[in-house]
């Protein structure tokens, strides 16, 4: 047994060292966030000029970091929440204010994206990249080229659409369907939300919200429900993809910098969040990421950097979307009390045999 | 076995090691310490948290609110869930079955070939599952898509016309649930019958019996241990697996997994996910107690 | 008396088994190989993605992580849960049947709410979220696996041979490490290789337990998916499986040479 009992303290020691041999230097930033989502490039750059290194983490979806962050995890300098999400942590007392003396570089922002009805006075956040949810399409092989939502539930798309896994989005278009608002907690629309859902589910192939494009790429699924960003990199592999809003309307969403309560290293983070907000900065995620950018001088400053792309930029629909395209889209709103409402409704849409 | 003990005439002192080597409660106690100590630590403590928040309420932003109450439960008492419940219980079963009927006699082969092939062929089991999850299924949906292999080259062999639709089926959903169960089954399986000793079948054929009577006489009952095992491993787990559903069954389906999920993570409803766990987990532990109670497991302690 | 070779639909059948097994990863190995991002359609051979994995220092410091991980919590569960199985099959002791119950704990807790619970708990007693607790959680969920594995090995242990060496003048000690143990040891190695494979592939409960700078694999693969899965981890589990085969292959060599 004495053999044991000496194996298990040797690793009882090794893991004691393997925890308290974690980053102690103070010039670090940890950088939590989506993965894919900031250029490797981007991160280099910043080292360079400034001398902190940056710590990238990933989380997979707004809700997982929103229970991470409510478990209580805490060590991280910058996440990047959407709208909703940073809605709800504002209310829970989660983010750090802003000190913009520290980001002149906020100027560079479209005022279209200042001053949020979810962050009002840009007091805890700044937008980061945006975009919005519509229709694709392989006009290729769809029996017509659909205009509305309505369209969708035509037999002659049966089993061939891919549709995004998430309640909201899903329920919010069959309410734009309908008419009604996409936020909407009237629990009679929400039953006739339901029920023209369940007349859908014949015609969807399958839920996906990690890479809906590719049901469209090898010929599974004919439309789909989904993001730009998405719709982009179908595109960029496929020139027949259609990218829509429909004329009952699409959903838009924004994805921002903020701080949590408590960070670490606060100044680094405002530091981070400045250079990003440089033209030289914008350019670099526009280039290596499909959605859209918020940042004007950014965009300007892409005309002479790169032709060529800053005219695929403005060509495409998903990137840079109409202002009738805007007109017809609508943010998802966190719905309070109401979210156990929606729950119930997608776990019956599921749940049905 | 004890030694009469001639009694000592200085003062008794508590000597741990002595204790030890004559007590087999000691004994048995001192192997399940570590054990006990670190799940109490790790599992009994996470696991009265979860408790205590299934019996509070969610708030209007998604944080917990401090109110002694049975919501959770009642919402739980609901067709809806006791359906979900019956799928998840059924996928659960099947994965087993299948895992089972397949793995026994891969386990089976291994056990009986030669000693210095057995960890290889043991390792070549698991191996594949040393690359990452995710792309392993990746795997499995180019190859039974539409336009995947599977269809490419059955249509290639003239052995149908149509592409056949297995993906985004509940027929995709079983060989993925299997293929990622396979070792959990094959695993305990092998190790009950690597033990029963070749003497043992000479025997049963010197008295006469067939192969087969020799096998459903003497190896099928001595590889029980194996496969409670291998069930408790497999249909625990399978049941409330979604992601393998989700990724080739197309997420059509809801499964108790989802719902606890969602509940953490969509719906923010944590008291209410905790809720769902704790009717879940409930209805596990009954299963795997009077389970591997009634099939034996520990039996020997009886003797 | 020789061992009567398997029949040959014995040997047939397990070969198809195997093929289902790894069918999937031969895919993915040559699709390492394609010029395609998408892994859709082969477009041609190229190297570019090994090439970007070794140039990638988030999936080389992931990969570090994980094994890192995988080694030391397989090792403590391993020898914890060995412990346990002696325990659970051949002795009685007060609190027996609670024992056993915590053991399951594990094994029925869905992993959201493993995850969830054990940051919370962290976060209570101000342990910093890193390697640490990760490879703590591991072990938690580790230890049941091994000692039900075991356990199946140690049913039906004919307990002569460790009589006979006790009656020899062993005393516990030297009979369980002479005797016992070898005896189990294929028990104890597939539920090592179980562990291992768990805390390898682990997401859920990592991804809740992992703090800044503590990122595994499969949490930077599964965050990629969004993405699309680059070839590149196609490439990363190609070598991973490369590398453990060469092992294999060397040490089958080396015990050949030995015999």
């Amino acid at each position: 047994m004495k053999k044991y009992r000496i194996a298990t303290l040797f690793i009882l020691v090794a893991l004691l060292l393997v925890a308290c041999g974690g980053q102690k230097a103070s010039n670090v930033l940890n950088l939590y966030a989506w993965s894919e989502y900031v250029p490797q490039g981007l991160l280099d750059d910043f080292t360079a000029q400034t001398g902190i290194k940056v710590n990238y983490d990933t989380y997979s979806s707004n809700e997982e970091l929103l229970a991470k962050l409510q478990a209580g995890a805490s060590g991280y300098d910058l996440i990047i929440p959407s709208d909703y999400t940073v809605a709800i942590m504002i209310k829970q007392g989660m983010l750090e204010e802003l000190d913009h003396s520290k980001i002149p570089n906020f100027v560079n922002i479209d005022n279209r994206f200042t001053n949020p009805d979810f962050d009002p006075g840009d007091k805890y956040t700044v937008p980061y990249q945006w975009g919005t949810t519509g229709l694709m399409y392989d006009k290729t092989k769809v029996p017509f080229e659909p205009t509305h939502w309505a369209d969708l539930w035509d037999p002659a798309f049966a089993n061939r659409l891919v549709a995004l896994d998430d309640g909201r989005e899903i329920i919010g278009v069959v309410l734009q369907t309908l008419g009604y608002d996409k936020n909407t907690v009237d629990q009679a629309q929400l039953e006739e939300a339901k029920q023209k859902l369940l007349e859908l589910k014949p015609n969807i192939r399958l839920f996906d919200s990690d890479s809906p494009h590719t049901a469209l790429l090898n010929g599974e699924a004919w439309a789909g429900i989904t993001w730009n960003g998405d719709a982009a990199l179908a595109f960029r592999e496929n020139p027949d993809i259609v990218y829509i809003c429909p004329q009952e309307g699409c959903g838009i969403w924004f994805d921002n910098l903020a701080i949590p309560k408590n960070a670490p290293h606060k100044d680094a983070a405002l530091a981070f969040i400045n250079y990003v907000l440089s033209p030289e900065a914008s350019v670099m995620i526009t280039e290596e990421f499909p959605y859209s950018s918020p940042n004007t001088a950014g965009l300007e400053y892409l005309k002479t950097y790169d032709a060529a792309l800053y005219q695929s930029y403005m060509d495409f629909s998903g990137t840079n979307p109409s202002d009738d395209f805007l007109a017809h889209a609508t943010p998802i709103r966190d719905v309070g009390d109401a979210t156990t409402l929606y729950d119930r409704i997608w776990t019956e849409i599921k749940g049905e045999e | 076995m004890k030694t009469a003990r001639v009694p000592d005439k200085t003062v008794r002192r508590f000597s741990l090691t002595k204790t030890l080597q004559e007590s087999p409660v000691a004994q048995g106690l001192f192997l399940m310490g570590p054990t006990n100590t670190y799940l109490i630590v790790f599992m009994v403590i996470p696991l009265i948290l979860v408790t205590v928040l299934s019996f509070l309420s969610r708030g209007t932003y998604g944080e917990v609110v401090y109110k002694f109450n049975l919501e959770n439960y009642i919402r739980l008492f609901d067709t809806l869930y006791a359906r979900i419940l019956g799928y998840s219980l059924l996928v659960g079963f099947l994965t087993t079955l299948f895992s089972l009927v397949i793995g026994y006699p891969m386990a089976y082969y291994i056990a009986r070939a030669p000693a210095r092939q057995r960890s290889l062929l043991l390792f070549l089991i698991l191996l594949p599952f040393w690359t990452n999850f995710i792309i392993r299924i990746y795997a499995w949906i180019m190859i039974l898509r539409s336009e995947g292999f599977l269809n490419s080259f059955l249509q290639w062999a003239g052995i149908i016309h149509e592409p056949l639709n297995i993906l985004y089926t509940p027929t995709a959903v079983l060989i993925g649930m299997v293929y990622e169960f396979l070792p959990f089954m094959v695993l305990p399986l092998y190790t009950s019958l690597e033990k029963i000793e070749n003497a043992q079948l000479e025997a049963a054929a010197d008295l006469g019996a067939p192969p087969w009577k020799a096998f459903l006489r003497v190896t099928l009952p001595l590889s029980v241990p194996g496969m409670i095992a291998g069930t408790i491993l497999v249909f625990i787990p399978a049941m409330g697996m979604f992601v393998v559903p989700d990724l080739m069954g197309g997420a059509k389906t809801m499964l108790i997994g989802n719902v606890i999920r969602n509940q953490f993570l969509t719906a923010r409803d944590w008291p209410f996910g905790a809720a769902a766990s704790m009717l879940l987990m409930l209805l596990t532990m009954v299963f795997t107690l009077y389970y591997t109670r009634k099939a034996g497991f520990g039996e020997e302690l009886l003797l | 008396m020789s061992e009567k070779k398997p029949a040959l639909w014995l040997r047939i059948y397990t070969f198809l088994v195997y093929a289902y097994i790894y069918i999937p990863i031969l895919i993915l190995i040559i699709f390492s190989f394609n010029k395609q991002k998408l892994n859709i359609r082969w477009e041609g051979f190229t190297l570019q993605w090994y090439e970007k994995l070794f140039n990638d220092h988030q999936v080389l410091l992931a990969t570090k992580n994980t094994l890192l991980i995988a080694v030391i919590s397989t090792l403590v569960a391993t020898v914890i849960g060995t412990m346990a199985a002696l325990a659970l099959q051949r002795y009685h002791f007060p609190g027996y049947a609670a024992s056993e119950t915590l053991m399951y704990i594990p094994i029925v807790i869905p992993e959201v709410v493993m995850g969830i619970s054990l940051l919370a708990f962290f976060a209570l007693i101000k342990f910093k979220l890193g390697l640490a607790t990760i490879t703590l959680s591991h072990i938690a969920f580790n230890i049941p696996f091994v000692t039900l594995v075991v356990r199946a090995r140690l049913h039906g242990f004919d307990k002569s041979i460790e009589e006979a060496s006790m009656d020899l003048g062993a005393n516990e000690l030297i009979t369980f490490w002479r005797v016992t143990l070898p005896t189990i040891m294929p028990g104890v190695l597939s539920g090592a290789m179980l562990a291992l494979t768990l805390s390898l592939d682990d997401y859920v409960i990592t991804y809740f337990t992992a703090g800044p700078g503590s990122t595994t694999l499969p949490l930077r693969i599964f965050s990629m998916v969004r993405f699309t899965v680059t070839p590149e981890v196609n490439a990363l589990s190609a070598l991973w499986v490369a590398i453990v085969f060469v092992i294999l292959l060397i040490s089958e060599y080396a015990q050949r040479r030995r015999a």
